[in-house]
């Protein structure tokens, strides 16, 4: 038995955290750990509301596990345009991002 | 309070307090090893709530690959050692994204408790036999689907990796 708030806390927390991080960070990969933080969030979500209900179809944790690959996934293509800007303009600061030299 | 509370409020609290310094820190290095932290308590969080496939798949993938990449990222981004200002933003940014991120983590969490209650539930997460037999069987399909997205995303990287590009002048395609 668990108290149903308590896994609720945690994910507002995250994503709050995750939000403040996208938000208030220039550099490129530190943004990247606010969104991983983010989408942390959502599996646990996803994971909690699995086992206080009844999933018979066990969609909650299926769903997280989708969630986790294609976050994989999206974080090699986002390390390698990183990277490819890097490159290309000498460093990965956020606020000078779209403006010419 | 249950054993389940008090278990999930520890590794709920230590997940927490770590993402808070891994999105606060200003060593840049510290930040992806908060992040560690931070995932490896939030796997906790899963076994739990007797999730115990979610979270090993989460210490594998996440833990033992994503947070690998992003210190691959900021080693080859050149990050500096120790404690870094240059990246700094405004205090008005930063109290402004302090606003917007304590306001949705409220909202988030009102939302979410008036949706479900705070009432004693049962943690029912199943037997790994049966999130086989439904991933194999009812999410087949999704999951088969999941393998292309992957294979299309190392092709990508790779593509991005190896693109030819110099610095500014050469490459005014690829900055815009």
């Amino acid at each position: 038995m668990i108290h149903s708030a308590l896994p609720m806390i945690v994910v507002g927390l995250l994503f709050g955290i995750g939000l403040y991080g996208v938000l208030a960070r220039r550099n490129a990969v530190l943004v990247l750990i606010g969104v991983e933080l983010m989408l942390a969030a959502a599996g646990l979500l996803f994971v909690t509301v699995g086992s206080l209900t009844s999933d018979a179809m066990r969609a909650g944790q299926v769903m997280t596990i989708f969630v986790i690959t294609i976050a994989a996934a999206e974080i090699a293509v986002a390390l390698g345009v990183i990277l490819a800007v890097f490159r290309a303009r000498g460093n990965i600061d956020m606020a000078q991002a779209g403006e010419r030299e | 309070m249950t054993t389940y509370d008090v278990l999930f409020t520890i590794a709920g609290a230590i997940s927490v307090a770590s993402a808070l310094l891994a999105v606060s820190t200003k060593h840049l290095i510290h930040s992806a090893l908060w992040l560690i932290v931070s995932l490896v308590a939030l796997s906790g969080c899963y076994f739990v709530l007797g999730a115990e496939f979610v979270a090993l798949v989460q210490l594998l993938v996440y833990v033992g690959a994503v947070v690998i990449l992003v210190l691959f990222a900021l080693m080859l981004t050149r990050a500096p050692i120790g404690r870094s200002h240059e990246h700094d933003t405004p205090l008005m940014q930063r109290a402004a994204a302090l606003v917007v991120g304590a306001a949705t983590a409220a909202l988030l969490a009102t939302v979410l408790i008036s949706a479900f209650g705070n009432d004693k539930k049962r943690v029912d997460g199943g037997t790994t036999h049966a999130l086989a037999t439904r991933l194999f069987g009812t999410w087949v399909w999704p999951f088969e689907l999941l393998s292309a997205l992957l294979l299309v995303a190392l092709i990508a990287a790779l593509a991005l990796a190896r693109l030819p590009i110099g610095r500014r002048d050469t490459a005014r395609g690829a900055v815009k």
